[in-house]
């Protein structure tokens, strides 16, 4: 796993529909018109992505009080890197 | 009642002529314009008109529909740019997605299907190894086993996105390497225009040319009306006095001022497009493709099928995802 | 061609036949239906080529929207081809609602949805539901609403195979029933005209009230179904899920959670009616 130097940008907030049901939430992307149903912790990082794009430590940051577990920096940094392949998050060059 | 496809192209040109329809008339006009890929057009056209509230349902439906395929080429011509980001080539959207992305007016409630997509030749294998690397898959198991695409084609074999479904042409020109005339597809990426979502589209003159090398050279006439509808829509958008003499001296760079000479007066035949008077020249077998596009019955059924061997080019099936439920659906349906 | 053409629920069809014998069969079977003027889909049941028109029958389906590797059938079955010709059309075309691929029935405003695999038993259990004292609203699709949630009937013809022949041959008048065709590519088929109240309230939605997943062959149980798999399930028993895009989303969302899920085990009809009838008192 790399060091985290990666930045990522969320989906403006118009652009997500965000419907927690049980253990698991559904994601409407409007400009994909696709929906993912997604778990823990997917809902808490994109709650805590701002407008701005965000360094990858920093949502490790704002996650690991929420997440007390061992590898959570691990955890975080595949669920973003899949939600860069669904487009839900963008990788932006530093 | 003696119907054909001059039922659609009448309403496409005038819409108010609906006012007289019947219901044989409607219900002859909506399986010809499915069977045309031309409902959510139609849809279009109809807008602020009056219609039977069945019909009303009927183009809402189709409006529902050309959202749908709207959104979805959109974002599949997105995730080709997130997936190409890296490789040295301008990326050229082509066809729908293109009018699409560009906000052209022939996009509007037109059908989409495949993403189609020109970079340079020398950025081919780096644009295969990188949408193989993104998720896209060969359509057939081993692509290369006839070498036949490498060889002659002008796109690479198709490929087909392994969670979206979606199928992607990756063409380096216009027309096969195996046609007479050789476009200038180095002059045509040159001259493409960059939009605000970080692809390009070709430059207003090559974006015609290419509609119309498609409606003849690589497209089956099968689409016709749907394709020379575009080129209604794309001519009516430009038309200026110095874009007419560019697009003749452009079309006649890439050996394709046949095609689009012919593409133009049959815009100008069947939806009555303004050309210049000087490419209003009479030929005699511009009837014959009028007879051809029109090729429909009231049923919707395909006609005249001696015609239809004439301008028989070639055929291929535009996959998409809801398909693929509705043919486990089928196989339930007739298996049990 | 023979022309005849149907409403069913809120779809109206045309269909067009080169031969006679299919069209007198619809009619004949849908005769307690609306017939309307405009139509949303036009099927067409064709011969696949000129001389199979006489010899050897075969019926091509063909219509407004087709499957490319639909293999045509015997003209034997043409009222099998009709059925599939007008799922097709309703699967691939049909955007006013959101669909799923469902049985439902219907008392007191309230609707009971019944999904599930092939074989799960819910078209039958449908079909038996509104011979008694139900009402019928459909064996093949649902149609939710997409604003106010609720289920719209699609009450076609009930398509009954095999064993459910004579299970509701046992209940249902003869008069009822269309021609036996055996041999079809999925077994023994039967068409039973809906009961005359299913087909006379066509127009008339319902609330869903209650969601079930029947299973039959497995000993008589009851499972809750989380409302994320439930979700998950629906999308894949819609075909229009995806084109309908956020209405679609909406729909499907306030339908998960509003709606009480169980899956049901079974092994005969009368612990599945048992079933139901407890979940239905306890759940709506």
């Amino acid at each position: 796993m790399p060091a985290l130097p990666i930045i990522y940008l969320r989906a403006e907030n118009a652009q997500l529909i965000t419907e927690p049901l049980d253990a698991l939430t559904v994601i409407y992307h409007r400009r994909s018109g696709t929906t993912h149903i997604v778990a823990e912790p997917v809902p808490q990082i994109l709650a805590c992505m701002g407008t701005a794009p965000m360094a990858a430590a920093d949502i490790v940051r704002c996650l690991a009080a929420l997440f007390d577990v061992d590898d959570v920096e691990a955890i975080i940094f595949a669920r973003l890197e899949e939600m860069a392949e669904l487009g839900i998050v963008e990788r932006v060059r530093a | 009642m003696n119907v054909d496809g001059m039922i659609l192209i009448g309403l496409l040109r005038c819409p108010e002529t609906t006012a007289s329809y019947d219901a044989d008339a409607w219900n002859a006009l909506v399986s010809i314009a499915r069977a045309e890929q031309l409902l959510g057009t139609v849809a279009r056209r109809l807008n602020g008109i009056a219609v039977p509230p069945e019909i009303a349902g009927i183009l809402n439906e189709a409006r529902i529909n050309a959202g749908y395929q709207r959104r979805a080429a959109l974002w599949e011509a997105d995730c080709a740019r997130r997936a190409l980001a890296d490789i040295e080539s301008t990326v050229v959207l082509m066809k729908g997605t293109a009018y699409a992305a560009a906000g052209l007016k022939a996009s509007e409630g037109r059908h989409i299907g495949d993403l189609d997509i020109m970079v340079a030749r020398d950025a081919l294998s780096a644009t295969e190894k990188a949408l193989l690397a993104a998720g896209w898959e060969w359509v057939k198991p081993d692509p290369y086993d006839d070498a036949y695409y490498r060889d002659h084609m002008h796109e690479l074999p198709p490929l087909i996105h392994k969670d979206r479904d979606r199928m992607i042409d990756v063409h380096h020109n216009i027309l096969p390497l195996t046609a007479k005339p050789k476009p200038d597809a180095v002059s045509m990426m040159a001259k493409a225009v960059l939009l605000d979502n970080g692809l390009y589209v070709f430059a207003h003159a090559d974006m015609v040319i290419h509609s119309a090398a498609h409606l003849f050279a690589d497209g089956e006439l099968d689409g016709g009306l749907r394709n020379l509808w575009d080129i209604h829509c794309l001519l009516d958008e430009f038309s200026a006095d110095d874009f007419w003499s560019e697009l003749q001296l452009r079309a006649t760079h890439h050996g394709l001022w046949p095609a689009v000479h012919l593409a133009a007066r049959l815009a100008h035949l069947v939806y009555g497009t303004e050309i210049p008077r000087g490419w209003r020249t009479k030929h005699w077998q511009d009837r014959f493709y009028l007879k051809r596009f029109t090729a429909r019955d009231a049923w919707g059924r395909g006609t005249r099928p001696f015609l239809r061997l004439l301008f028989y080019v070639r055929s291929h099936w535009l996959r998409m995802p809801p398909l693929m439920l509705a043919r486990h659906l089928w196989k339930k349906w007739r298996m049990g | 061609m023979h022309e005849f053409r149907v409403q069913v629920g809120p779809a109206r069809f045309r269909i067009g036949s080169v031969w006679e014998g299919p069209i007198r069969a619809l009619a004949e079977l849908y005769r307690d239906y609306p017939t309307p003027t405009i139509t949303d889909y036009t099927v067409r049941l064709e011969s696949v080529s000129f001389l199979r028109r006489y010899i050897r029958p075969s019926v091509a389906i063909n219509g407004d929207f087709m499957l490319p590797d639909a293999a045509p059938l015997p003209l034997a079955f043409a009222l099998l081809a009709g059925e599939m010709a007008m799922n097709v059309q309703m699967a691939l075309g049909w955007r006013r609602h959101l669909l799923l691929h469902a049985s439902a029935v219907e008392k007191d405003g309230k609707a009971l949805i019944m999904t599930g695999e092939s074989g799960s038993g819910k078209s039958t259990l449908s079909a038996m539901l509104g011979h008694m004292g139900w009402r019928f609203m459909g064996d093949e699709f649902v149609l939710l609403d997409l604003v106010t949630g609720e289920a719209m009937p699609f009450p076609r013809l009930i398509s009954l195979k095999n064993e459910a022949i004579d299970e509701m041959q046992t209940q249902v008048a003869a008069d009822r029933f269309g021609p036996l065709m055996r041999g079809t590519p999925k077994g023994d088929i039967r068409h039973l005209v809906p009961p005359r109240d299913a087909v006379q309230s066509m127009g008339v939605p319902a609330r869903p009230a209650l969601l079930l997943f029947p299973s039959f062959g497995f000993d008589a149980a009851v499972r809750p179904v989380a409302p994320s798999e439930v979700f998950a399930r629906l999308t894949q028993a819609s075909t229009n899920y995806v084109a309908l895009g956020e209405s679609g989303f909406r729909a499907l969302t306030g339908f998960v959670k509003a709606v009480p899920a169980r899956a049901i085990d079974y092994r005969n009809g009368d612990e599945a009616l048992m079933l139901v009838n407890q979940l239905w008192d306890a759940l709506t």
